[in-house]
């Protein structure tokens, strides 16, 4: 323990320490820019100096650690003008439209303009001038917008380690950008957008699908059907000020009613659908020696992410489409059919917590005679927009449920969008396939949590299965090199590119909330503990959908419209 | 053409980049991109990172030099005997701006700092002659000197 005071209060603070935390701790807050939490600090932006007693100049207090005895002032004359100075340096090299921003009203700029109350233009100056990045199909780059806090570069290369933007040139000219600043889509980028989830601006922010969604809607031909991922009822709340981790899924149904869909289904019902047939593939590549370990195949960003740096492991990944697609190409052939509708009238959105999924319902494989089995992605905050737009109340709307047939679901679809879930959902279901009889206790600890690897063995039957929980793309070099060189022991490996899986998906509601992951998945599992079934296999729409149409797990029709195949992309990316 | 220079590194080695980025520099006169993607790969730091240094200093190009380089004094003294104009006679005649190459490849136009020859301002260095106290009715006669000189006695610029 250190002794310290800040701003004339006693702190005991613990050894190692930064003053920010301590200062924190006592509930003094300290404004941050280029700060991110469990990151080494950086010391760039200087928004957060603080006077030190024995000090002559300022102290950066991200970067500073207590010791005993300090004595230290957070907030002075001096350290207002300073941290005022830094930010009207920054307003002046900014675009200033906050009118017409996307983060208007959510931008940590605005936020500081006001806390130290800029109220003139000090510094006129030349501003800086780049063209915004929209090569890709999930994320746009808006560098005039940037202001260098450099905090999407850290997060892309010490967290995601996948590197694809980073500083460049230097002084006035310097932009984050893309290798020789080509667009985000020729680059490594697996635009799995957690950059944008701690961008302090809207210099990173996805591509809006919301015209297209909106003119669909307007179109009296077209037959348009929202689907919702299990992370958005989780998180979508906390844009209207809800408690972190509030289940919003009656809500979330209304609205999209309102909003003019014919029919508001569940993507958790396709998640069911994803673990029959992940479940019966992977007995399958056991029993008959199929490549193993076999790896998840329901995050975009993970495939893209296998597509373009280790092909050779491509046979390794299941062939399931991810949930929202396999709805998708349910709806446009089984349901079409069913209700008498002409699917190329059929438009389906999918409302995901994720970025890379728009550029996944654009891959060319993921669809059938020319029609994409998904429509559109709106992201949880663009469904939110939307909302707004359309003078929808959220928070004064009715509950109501799912349609059906395809918005049943049991309580192993919901804990998809969490770490570790479609692997506890597949285990629930693989166990009963394999012995018959339904597992005792449904809950796998050893795969649950922040872990960024996550290992476990479990007994089905006289099988030992060894399984892996890769939680961000970050943690699978090690992994996918064991398997590249036949040295893994797993069977099966679950593999989500964002930290958290889903819940913590790029398209999720912007704030740096610390406790935001933990208390979403807690929802998610809570979903669960209360879902009437908690076994895949036990989701009568899913049995009544083999019974009239697929046949079995795996047929050759399942294979036709659920499975999908996947390219060798190094080619394309690496020179 | 530079594959042999990773023979004298270790893989993987990140303290190798810069050294690696010189020795490229030195084979081509500049820093091409699938040499770039070669370090990147041999080092394992991500391009961007590794584009990201070749832009940081200044000591880097990232395009091929021209024939001829013509480097434009914009230090404190020149810049007192309207340097500025200099340079945008030069941007304009040339059709390019400073730090860039000519598309016949004939010329690079480049900016400096004080290069010692305060006392014949403004200054601008082509290739290794000094031309002082110029005018901007003087830049077509100099460019024409050089438009014509032939290519192997420029070579040793290239190396
Ligand atoms: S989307 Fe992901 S991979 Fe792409 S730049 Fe952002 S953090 Fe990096
Ligand atoms: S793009 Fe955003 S996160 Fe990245 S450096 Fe710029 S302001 Fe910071
Ligand atoms: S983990 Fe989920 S949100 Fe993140 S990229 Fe993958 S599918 Fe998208
Ligand atoms: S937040 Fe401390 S220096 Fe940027
Ligand atoms: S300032 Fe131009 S030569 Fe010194």
């Amino acid at each position: 323990m250190v002794q310290l005071t800040i701003n004339g209060i006693k702190v005991n603070a613990e050894e190692g320490m930064t003053v920010l935390e301590a200062a924190k701790s006592v509930g003094i807050s300290i404004p941050t820019l280029c700060h991110l939490k469990n990151l080494d600090p950086t010391g760039a932006c200087r928004i957060c100096v603080v006077e030190i007693e024995g000090f002559k100049g300022l102290t950066p207090s991200c970067a500073y650690p207590v010791t005993e005895g300090m004595v230290v002032t957070t907030d002075s004359p001096r350290v207002r003008k300073a941290r005022k100075t830094i930010v009207e340096l920054l307003i002046e090299n900014h675009p200033q439209d906050c009118l017409i921003c996307v983060r208007n009203k959510n931008c940590e700029l605005q936020d500081l303009s006001e806390q130290y109350g800029v109220r003139e233009h000090r510094y006129v100056g030349e501003t800086k001038c780049h063209a915004i990045d929209i090569s890709s199909a999930s994320m746009e780059r808006d560098p005039a917008k940037c202001i260098l806090c450099g905090r999407c570069v850290r997060v892309c290369h010490e967290v995601q380690k996948i590197g694809a933007i980073d500083f460049t040139k230097r002084g006035f000219t310097s932009i984050v950008t893309t290798p020789y600043n080509k667009g985000l889509n020729v680059s490594d980028c697996i635009l799995c957008g957690q950059c944008i989830l701690v961008c302090p601006t809207a210099a990173l922010r996805e591509k809006s699908s919301i015209k297209e969604v909106a003119n669909a809607l307007y179109d009296r031909k077209k037959y348009c059907i929202a689907q919702v991922a299990p992370a958005v009822r989780a998180s979508l709340g906390e844009e209207y000020n809800m408690p972190l981790g509030t289940d919003v899924t009656g809500l979330l149904v209304t609205g999209l009613r309102r909003l003019g869909f014919k029919k508001v289904f569940d993507t958790n019902f396709a998640a069911d659908l994803t673990i029959m047939e992940e479940a019966t593939e992977l007995i399958n590549r056991i029993q008959n020696g199929g490549s193993l370990p076999m790896f998840t195949s329901c995050c975009p960003g993970w495939i893209k992410y296998v597509e373009m740096n280790r092909p050779e492991v491509l046979d390794h990944i299941s062939t399931c489409k991810s949930p929202h697609e396999m709805e998708g190409a349910v709806l446009k052939s089984y349901y079409a059919k069913k209700m008498g509708i002409d699917p190329a009238d059929i438009y389906v959105v999918s409302i995901m917590p994720c970025t890379v999924k728009k550029y996944e319902s654009n891959r060319a494989e993921l669809s059938a005679d020319a029609m994409p089995d998904v429509d559109a992605v709106l992201t949880t905050r663009e469904l939110v927009r939307f909302f707004k737009t359309a003078g929808i109340d959220f928070n004064d709307l009715p509950e109501s449920e799912f349609d059906n047939p395809l918005g049943e679901s049991t309580g192993a679809a919901a804990i998809f969008g969490t770490s570790g879930g479609v692997m506890e959902a597949a285990l629930r279901t693989a166990y009963f396939k394999i012995t018959g009889t339904e597992l005792e206790h449904l809950e796998f600890e050893e795969i649950r949590g922040m872990a960024g690897i996550k290992e476990a063995t479990v007994k089905i039957g006289d099988l030992d299965v060894s399984i892996a929980v890769v939680n961000g793309i970050g943690n699978v070099g090690p992994i996918l090199d064991e398997v590249q060189n036949g040295t893994s022991k797993h069977h099966f490996i679950e593999v989500m590119a964002c930290p958290g899986g889903c819940i913590n998906g790029g398209g999720q509601p912007i704030h740096q909330k610390p406790e935001k992951v933990a208390k979403r998945v807690k929802a998610l599992y809570k979903i669960d503990e209360n879902a009437k079934t908690r076994r895949s296999h036990e989701n009568e729409s899913v049995i009544t959908l083999y019974r009239e149409f697929f046949g079995e797990p795996n047929s050759h029709k399942a294979h036709e419209i659920l499975h999908t195949e996947y390219f060798d992309k190094r080619k394309i990316f690496k020179n | 053409m530079h594959s042999k220079i990773f023979e004298s590194y270790q893989p993987n080695d990140r303290s190798a980049l810069i050294p690696l980025l010189q020795d490229v520099q030195n084979i081509y006169g500049y820093l091409p991109e699938n040499a770039l993607r070669d370090i990147s790969d041999f080092v394992k730091v991500p391009l961007s990172r590794v584009y990201g240094v070749a832009t940081f200093y200044n000591q880097f190009r990232l395009t091929p030099l021209g024939e001829n380089i013509i480097r434009v004094c914009r230090g404190t003294a020149c810049h007192v005997k309207n340097s500025a104009n200099i340079l945008f006679a030069l941007e304009t005649e040339l059709g390019i701006t400073a730090g860039q190459t000519t598309r016949d490849k004939k010329f690079t136009l480049e900016v400096v700092n004080c290069i010692g020859a305060c006392s014949i301002a403004p200054v601008i260095l082509v290739n290794d002659d000094y031309h002082g106290r110029i005018t901007v009715k003087d830049i077509p006669k100099i460019l024409k000197k050089y438009q014509t000189v032939k290519k192997t006695e420029t070579a040793e610029v290239m190396k």
